[in-house]
């Protein structure tokens, strides 16, 4: 008896240690989770509907950062935020219509090929806007304000991050379920061209999922770029591919599934930086990529398909 | 006694809560054409594809020519899953990949035709010769191998020509009609020299004519490269006209077997579809 | 009966190596006439290496059908071979300033060097194809664009400075300065590639592009074939690498990103995928462009005391990046589609215009 209370209270004290020393990591990973957790469902949806892993994505979460900078600058934050908001939605809805409507018909290498052009695109726009120097984003108000926990201080935004993320993906999850749309999507998800077939309008749907994937990546910019404040044409590049890796382990086209792995990555990338590894914390999350593509390529919560020969 | 070229035992193929095919089990004895016939998701190409590799049944076992070249139990999932335990057959599990099985003198065609498209038709052809040549990528490359590449190229012109399809040698394969494609199909699976061939609906999609050009087409080759054929069709005149004996599966299941005359009479055959006088 | 062999080989591809001797006599005079910092021999080198490294692109993506999206990485391994094989003993101390100048203390010779870093590139291709090359086609390009990452970081990894200098560059290793020895070295690897692509292992792989399932029905082993046309292609990508060590006198791990494979992927869409001649092609053209032509969009213009709008630094990027989606939108095939410019259309094609103005002349 006493050697397991013994026991328990050494293995207590060590892990109160580990937290302890890793506190402001640990704050970070939830933080930055959170956000990889708004840019992964982005992916996960376009994914699970078009089969398309949209490479552009993280370039559109940069865009949004950049919008922040110059609109604040000119306009107040109240108005800039939204405008924000509505810039990123209309530039996800114009790379979808432009970009990868026309290819629908086509092989899924040439939509990919497409979304890659997009991205190149899309950061060579931004370093000829910007003249590649990197810009700070603006302070926000009271989600900057610093704040301490426990032995660690860190900026609300860290706070603010994993619950507002879990009330984005509640109120998406419940559109999913209990609207029109949420079924149209299902649907499409499913089977392609049976919901065509059933009068389902697809360009509609495919639009209004890119719009959400686009609003949510704006919101996630609005948080990631108050932690990190520097903004530069490739600040999406890594998001965005660690976003995607987060939705390939949760699972492609599980809503849950993306959200659970984008704050996994956020976490353990944070750990190894506080162990000391920085060079490799972005290599761990390829890793693990290529480690859940061999052991589960579905993911944890995807599903399994058959192709009938 | 005649060869036994196929012996299918107990072969079962079970996806998830879909049991596709059940305790097969069939015999094609040497130069015979054996039919296997059902009404649409009986298993029917389901078994082609437990037999050639494409898919890892979950019971039972093929044997080609006397050998066993297929062979598993329900394991992990599948153990539960699993209905009637008396069934399983407690063997080792080889489980090949289509190519080995091709390898040993089993050909196949496919019920959707899969030709090469960017490849011409000749090509097409070629590529069935690929697996046999003595060579690898270094005596390839640099040509070393080219009395062989040449044999294998005078066997495919030979073969295009009996065909009656070298004068479309050099033509894409997506460009034929639809029957020639057929034909394609089928002389790729020859120039992979089998013992066995296995035709999935060769005529689906032709019309009486075709379907009896076929039908002759199909002796023709039997006879002459020594084959045994094994095919599933849903033109019943072509059937009824060219095989020595039918398996009818149901629901994945044997329901009848025998010769055209006997399976004609099969009440229960009657009922699962043969009502339908005309082609499916 | 060798030489009959090769004499009758000789005769049937005459035109071809009449064409090969002209060019490279072409490239040889050029060097005596033109300056040596003459754009154009940038184009020509830049071009001829990336010409290489977008043909074994083309073999693994556009003949085998296997969206790889990690060639950087395979030519960052052959960068680094080379570079770290081939730096003489006595440089190696300045090199290696911060790792007691590095563990390897001997220098191998350029084209011991250079295969070395074929067959380094290879291996690990070799290693990264086991697991990767089951995966479906969009799984396998995040797969390797993954290991690619994975691989860059390594490099950069201080615990291996000894061998690869960490994150400090590479320099100091011997280069080249004619214009006619990447156009070798690419020319040889390129006719192996063809000669490949030509053969029974090239119609195995288009058989595996176009149909897997049936593929496999034809007794082609699919985990081989696939696993032999990556390491081939990731063994001229080494070598492509280490040309691009020689041609830039400096490698840096950092600079072989993911955007260094786009742009190849690129080159390989808009020369058409499944051309070697359009890759070789697209390769020059997107070199000339993103080099030489283009760079007057840079520079501010004035018209009088008018500032020309958007002429700025980065605009030839946008206006290339444009360029490249109204050719992915829009001609999706490619300057040569899947067709291949040969000695035999060149001839014919010269044969039609003699046809023609002979008819004329008879009028």
């Amino acid at each position: 008896m006493l050697f397991i209370d013994v026991f328990l209270s050494e293995a207590g004290r060590s892990v109160k240690n580990f937290i302890d020393t890793n506190l402001p990591y640990i704050l970070a990973g939830i933080s930055v989770g959170g956000q990889y957790a708004l840019i992964a469902i982005g992916y996960t949806m376009v994914y699970g509907i078009l089969r398309l892993i949209n490479f552009a994505h993280g370039d559109i979460f940069m865009f949004a950062g950049f919008a922040m900078v110059y609109l604040a600058a000119w306009a107040p934050l109240y108005v800039a935020i939204p405008l924000v908001l509505i810039i990123t939605v209309l530039l996800g809805f114009i790379v979808e219509r432009v970009a990868y409507k026309p290819l629908r018909s086509a092989p899924r290498m040439s939509v990919m090929i497409s979304a890659i052009g997009v991205s190149y695109l899309l950061q060579n726009l931004a370093w000829y806007l910007t003249s590649g120097l990197a810009r700070q984003y603006p302070v926000i108000p009271w989600i900057s304000n610093s704040v301490d926990i426990g032995s660690a201080t860190t900026k609300i935004v860290t706070l603010i991050t994993p619950v507002l993320t879990f009330v984005l993906v509640v109120a998406l999850v419940m559109l999913i379920k209990h609207t029109k749309i949420g079924m149209a999507m299902r649907a499409l998800a499913k089977d392609f061209e049976t919901s065509q077939l059933m009068g389902i309008r697809i360009n509609t749907v495919i639009s209004i999922t890119f719009i959400i994937g686009s609003f949510l990546a704006a919101i996630g910019s609005l948080l990631y770029f108050t932690n990190y404040t520097s903004v530069t044409p490739i600040s999406g590049a890594m998001p965005g591919l660690k976003a995607f890796v987060a939705a390939v382990f949760g699972g492609i086209g599980s809503i849950p599934g993306a959200v659970i792995g984008a704050f996994i990555i956020g976490i353990c990338e944070n750990i190894i930086k506080g162990l000391g590894w920085t060079t490799f914390s972005d290599a761990f999350t390829f890793a693990l990529l290529i480690i859940i593509l061999i052991a589960r390529p579905t993911g944890l919560f995807g599903e399994k398909s058959t192709d009938k020969v | 006694m005649t060869e036994n070229i196929l012996h299918t035992e107990k072969l079962t193929m079970q996806f998830g809560g879909v049991m596709a095919v059940y305790n097969l089990t069939i015999d094609v004895y040497k130069g015979e054409i054996v039919a296997l016939i059902g009404p649409n998701g009986a298993g029917k190409t389901t078994a082609f594809n437990c037999i050639t590799g494409v898919y890892e049944p979950t019971n039972g076992s093929v044997s080609f020519c006397g050998k066993t070249i297929v062979s598993n139990h329900p394991q992990g999932r599948m153990k539960k899953l699993y209905a009637g335990d008396r069934d399983i057959t407690r063997s080792k599990v080889i489980s090949p990949t289509p190519d080995k099985i091709t390898k040993l003198g089993i050909a196949r065609t496919f019920q959707n035709i899969r030709l090469f498209k960017s490849l011409t038709v000749f090509e097409n052809v070629l590529v069935a010769k690929h697996m046999r040549a003595k060579q690898n990528i270094f005596s390839a490359t640099f040509r070393l191998n080219w009395p062989e590449e040449k044999r294998a190229r005078e066997e495919c012109l030979e073969l295009l020509e009996e065909q009656g399809l070298l004068q479309y040698k050099d033509e894409l394969a997506s460009s034929l009609p639809y029957g020639l494609q057929r034909r394609l199909e089928i002389s790729r699976a020859l120039a992979t020299k089998p013992k066995l061939l296995l035709l999935d609906e060769p005529a689906a999609g032709m019309n009486p004519q075709e379907t009896q050009e076929l039908a002759e087409f199909i002796v023709r080759i039997k006879d002459k490269y020594d084959l045994t054929i094994l095919l599933i069709e849903h033109h019943m005149d072509l059937v009824m006209k060219i095989s020595d004996r039918i398996y009818v599966m149901d629901f994945g299941k044997l329901i009848a077997h025998g010769t055209p005359a006997e399976v004609q009479q099969n009440q229960r055959v009657i009922d699962a579809y043969l009502g339908v006088a005309d082609d499916a | 009966m060798a030489d009959k062999k090769v004499h009758s080989f000789i005769v049937k591809n005459r035109v071809t190596i009449i064409m090969v001797v002209l060019l490279f006599a072409a490239l040889f005079i050029l060097e005596k006439i033109l300056p040596p910092s003459s754009m154009f021999f940038v184009v020509l080198k830049k071009g001829a290496i990336y010409a290489l490294v977008a043909v074994s692109m083309n073999l693994l993506n556009g003949f085998t059908g296997l969206f790889s999206l990690g060639q950087a990485g395979f030519m960052l391994i052959g960068a680094y071979t080379y570079a770290i094989f081939t730096i003489p003993p006595e440089a190696r101390d300045t090199v290696y300033q911060y790792f007691d100048g590095g563990i390897i203390k001997f220098a191998l010779p350029v084209p011991v060097a250079m295969i070395l870093a074929g067959l380094a590139a290879a291996f690990f291709a070799f290693l990264i194809g086991l697991p990767v090359l089951r995966l479906k086609s969009d799984y396998l390009a995040i797969a390797t664009l993954g290991f690619a990452e994975i691989i860059r970081a390594i490099f950069q990894w201080d615990k291996l400075g000894p061998i690869t200098n960490g994150s400090n560059l590479l320099r100091k290793f011997p280069g080249f300065t004619s214009v006619l020895f990447p156009f070798a070295v690419s020319g040889i690897c390129i006719t192996l590639i063809v000669l490949l692509i030509n053969s029974s292992y090239g119609r195995a792989f288009k058989a595996i592009r176009d149909d897997e399932i049936a593929a496999e029905a034809m007794g082609i082993n699919l985990a081989k074939h696939k696993q032999l046309a990556f390491t081939i292609s990731s063994f001229f990508a080494g070598v492509g690498g280490a040309l691009l060590a020689m041609y830039q006198t400096t490698v840096q791990a950092s600079a072989f990103t993911s955007a260094m494979t786009y742009e190849i992927l690129l080159i390989v869409v808009i020369g058409g995928i499944g051309s070697v001649t359009g890759s070789i092609l697209s390769s020059f053209l997107f070199i000339a462009c993103s080099e030489w032509w283009l760079r007057f969009l840079d520079n501010e213009t004035y018209i009088g005391s008018f500032r020309v709008p958007l002429l700025s630094s980065g605009f030839r990027k946008v206006v290339f990046s444009i360029i490249i989606m109204v050719v992915v939108l829009f001609y999706r095939q490619g300057i040569m589609g899947t067709k291949e410019l040969s000695a035999d259309a060149i001839t014919r094609f010269f044969r039609k215009l003699r046809g023609k103005t002979k008819e004329e002349a008879a009028k």
